[in-house]
């Protein structure tokens, strides 16, 4: 077989060659100069936008690319300036950041973690992004965040609403304006002790991964505080479709409340088919049957139509409210696309805004430096009235919204009213409270 | 060289070629200018070229030598990921332990599959593999998910126990203090090209893997492989028994796939349970006949070219779109942009669809294929050359 006509000297030599080929990337590990990862040298910095275009949240992630889009116009000067002009703090000019032309570059989830990870690595290696955003699902939003707190950059995560991402998966290069599962629950129970009474027996349906389950832990225990039961939790796959299997049995458990903790494409599908089913109809226990879904979203209610007349549920923003800030967003983004925009959308583009001005008043885009300016940092103007960044977890503190579903809507952007607005201190828990204990920031990467 | 015949040297010579100098030939156009965007030359996606590779070789060996189609390879995928990242967990960042870890999880894995599905072949073989993939992945997502972590995949903590972990240890993954994310970047007038430690110890695997395969396609193992591919029942009849043999194969090729697990593991370190769907075993028999089923080199041509498409296209936006056609009077450009548009971005499956459709009919033995008439359109000359590489189809 062997026919080679290859002698033992020279394989010998091409195997020094190729071993001294091989070891050449160790002798250089010290290469680059830079004091931090993508120091951004020429006259553009660039952001990465990474948002599921496939998968169960596409929708929230189209919103949200065009929310990232806005900021970036309102960035370089370019648009209306929509929230910079009601924003409290006043470093940015409209000149991009520090001089610089801000830039972005896009990628698509999939609403899977191992394809987000590749899409942020591509843009930390490719494109030499400095901040990543972005995320519509809490699973990719922690897997990403561990990424870029690997590779030294800024996480400044989107749509994450699961209590892990600034509980016990927080790290320091990440930060979270959203709200999450206890600050809806916290801020849900009162409202609902008082529409449907202290004596409720509850049925989850909860979708099966970190946000689910955190969003279904936190329910249970603010709707058992004020004197409900919850009579089973039954785990729904995030892939699912169809949710008649798991509806069916929910009329014979006695229960006369159903929890949907789901959310995008799985609540449209989930809520529709319960509808359908009738329960809504129903009397059980001498009680008008109920359907609670814990967090809502403008573009959920537009999928699931007229079935969500009646039904409460959260929501960290809405465009309807009346402040300054939350107007000027409007105004800007409907100019742009012909249409309000939605919870997304509104803390993608807060995101955008609160990363670049922490660039400006550290005047540099070190992620440490950044880290430093986001902490503890107090602002206003940007829709959600006066905020805390916490430092000791890097969770943003504002008010809850309370909202419900109302079928004799004008159009598809009136389905959802605002019942009550939470105050911020009934949402405040401890950064060790059990439901988010476990977790470390760490310290604070800069990359190369 | 090395026991192989001096064709087969060639091939591994070019395929180490390729895989050393990847960071230069990946990265033909300069940064900053306008084609920078199709620059494949970054060591994440490097990377995946090399490794996605290593599971197409494996695979081929079952599907290529014994014509089995296994559609549930990357459930072994995703065992060796889980082995890795638990290594990291309990032992230490060091990717030595991890790597072996996670090929022996593959291997009594696939054993255990691989006795229960062989013993139908065809369709129902197929269904088998695809059926315990499928349990695997539900398992993994939910029912097992104080091991895998569940959706959110499964990550290595600081307050993970990590007993080897000496104080002063690197966090990240490396061998033997060599950390993988290590970058020498090169500078070169408007080019720049990155050498990552990571991506040359996946290409050092690679080479591994593709000699091993190399030496099983021409042994009298493979030999017997072939045979049962061709006709089992004759096999049979001469008094060998086909099953052991069918099952080594099954199990070597569990095995690199295995490895490939653990390798996506080292180079970052995150294990996922959408690495079993049943979408991941498709894609690597996408790999493996649009590369070319049955030949040595298609397997990482179709990993290169599918892993491309997923992760360059996908991040073309309209906005780059609207960069490139800028030249046009503003109409047209619009008009061209919105042509376009459904192709790129989200719609990069689209694209590689069609692609894939273009080669499978037109090119039913894949890109080498394609490689191989390009090749005889230049050297009509030597006519007796010619036939001889075409008398040879499965190289």
């Amino acid at each position: 077989m062997s026919t080679s006509n290859f002698t033992r000297r020279g394989v010998l030599k091409t195997g020094a060659i190729a071993g001294a080929g091989l070891a050449t990337p160790t002798f250089f590990t010290a290469g680059s100069a830079s004091a931090f990862t993508n120091d951004p040298t020429g006259s553009s910095v660039t952001f990465g936008f990474n948002v599921p275009q496939t998968g169960p949240y596409a929708d929230e992630g189209m919103d949200e690319l065009r929310a990232f889009e806005l900021a970036v116009e309102h960035l370089n000067g370019e648009g209306d300036g929509g929230m910079l002009n009601t924003f409290s703090s006043n470093a940015l000019g409209g000149n991009g950041i520090l001089g610089k032309k801000v830039a972005f570059v896009t990628g698509d989830t999939q609403t899977k973690s191992d394809a987000a990870r590749a899409s942020a690595q591509s843009m930390i290696q490719k494109d030499g992004a400095i901040m990543i955003s972005g995320g519509s699902s809490s699973g990719v939003a922690v897997a990403v965040q561990g990424l870029c707190q690997e590779a030294g950059v800024i996480f400044m995560a989107g749509l994450t609403h699961s209590n892990d991402t600034t509980g016990k998966d927080r790290k320091r290069n990440g930060f979270r304006h959203f709200f999450n599962a206890y600050m809806s629950a916290a801020a849900l129970a009162p409202v609902l002790k008082k529409e449907y009474g202290a004596d409720r027996k509850a049925y989850h349906l909860t979708a099966d991964y970190t946000w689910g389950w955190t969003q279904q832990a936190s329910i249970a225990a603010a709707t058992e505080a004020v004197g409900w039961q919850t009579v089973n939790n039954v785990l729904t796959p995030l892939a699912d479709t169809d949710f008649s299997a798991y509806i069916a049995p929910v009329l014979n458990s006695g229960a006369d409340v159903l929890v949907l903790n789901h959310y995008g494409g799985n609540m449209v599908n989930s809520l529709t088919q319960a509808v359908q089913f009738g329960l809504r109809d129903k009397m059980v226990n001498g009680k008008q049957f109920e359907i609670v879904v814990p967090l809502y979203s403008e573009l959920m209610a537009k999928g699931a139509g007229k079935n969500i007349g009646g039904i409460l549920g959260s929501t960290n923003w809405s465009w309807k409210l009346q402040d300054e800030g939350t107007k000027a967003f409007v105004k800007s983004f409907g100019t742009k696309y012909g249409f309000p925009p939605s919870n997304a959308a509104h803390t993608c583009y807060v995101q955008t805004l609160l990363y670049a001005d922490a660039a400006a008043r550290a005047g540099s885009f070190n992620p440490c430096a950044i880290v430093e300016a986001l902490e503890g940092f107090e602002f206003d103007g940007l829709g959600n009235g006066k905020t805390l960044y916490r430092a000791d977890d890097h969770q943003c503190f504002k008010d809850v919204l309370v909202q419900k579903g109302n079928a004799e809507a004008a159009n598809e952007y009136e389905l959802l009213e605002i019942v009550e607005v939470t105050p911020v201190d009934q949402v405040t828990y401890a950064s060790d409270h059990p439901m988010f204990a476990g977790g470390e920031l760490g310290e604070c990467n800069a990359g190369a | 060289m090395f026991g192989l015949n001096s064709k087969d040297t060639r091939a591994f010579l070019l395929i180490a070629t390729l895989a050393m100098l990847a960071p230069i030939l990946l990265n033909p156009f300069p940064t900053g200018s306008a084609l920078a965007q199709f620059n494949a030359g970054y060591p994440d996606l490097m990377q995946r070229f090399v490794i996605f590779g290593i599971f197409a070789i494996g695979f081929n060996i079952l599907f290529g030598l014994t014509g089995y189609l296994s559609f549930g390879h990357a459930a072994f995928l995703g065992v060796g990921s889980y082995s890795a990242v638990w290594m990291f967990k309990l032992l230490s960042m060091n990717v030595v332990p991890a790597l072996i870890l996670s090929v022996i999880v593959a291997a009594l894995f696939s054993v255990f599959i691989g006795f229960v599905s062989l013993r139908r072949s065809g369709i129902y073989f197929s269904i088998l593999t695809l059926a315990f993939a499928q349990m695997s992945f539900n398992l993994a997502y939910s029912v097992f998910t104080p091991i895998t972590n569940g959706e959110t995949g499964l990550q290595v903590y600081n307050s993970d126990p990590q007993y080897l972990m000496a104080e002063g240890d690197p966090t990240v993954t490396h061998f033997f203090g060599l950390e993988m994310r290590e970058t020498f970047t090169l500078q070169l007038g408007g080019w720049s090209f990155d050498f990552a430690a990571g991506y040359y110890m996946c290409a050092f695997l690679l080479l591994a893997a593709f000699y091993l395969s190399v030496r099983i396609f021409r042994s009298p193992f493979g030999l017997t492989l072939r045979a049962i591919k061709s006709n089992q029942q004759r096999v049979n009849y001469t008094g060998l028994n086909a099953r052991p043999y069918t099952l080594a194969a099954f199990v070597i090729s569990g095995m690199y796939a295995g490895l490939a697990g653990g390798l996506l593991a080292c180079m970052d370190p995150l294990a996922g349970a959408e690495r079993m769907q049943w979408t991941a075993s498709g894609e690597v028999v996408l790999m493996t006949i649009l590369g070319g089923a049955g030949t040595l080199i298609g397997p990482v041509l179709g990993a290169g070219f599918i892993k491309y498409f997923e992760n360059i296209f996908s991040k073309i936006n309209d906005t780059v779109l609207h960069q490139w056609f800028a030249f046009m009077p503003d109409g047209l450009e619009n008009v061209i942009v919105t042509i376009v548009h459904p192709f790129i971005g989200k719609g990069w499956n689209l694209t590689l669809g069609l692609m894939f459709m273009a080669v499978v009919i037109f090119l039913p033995g894949g890109l080498v294929e394609g490689g191989q008439r390009i090749g005889k359109l230049f050297s009509k000359r030597t006519p007796s050359d010619a036939a001889s590489t075409a008398d040879r189809p499965t190289e």
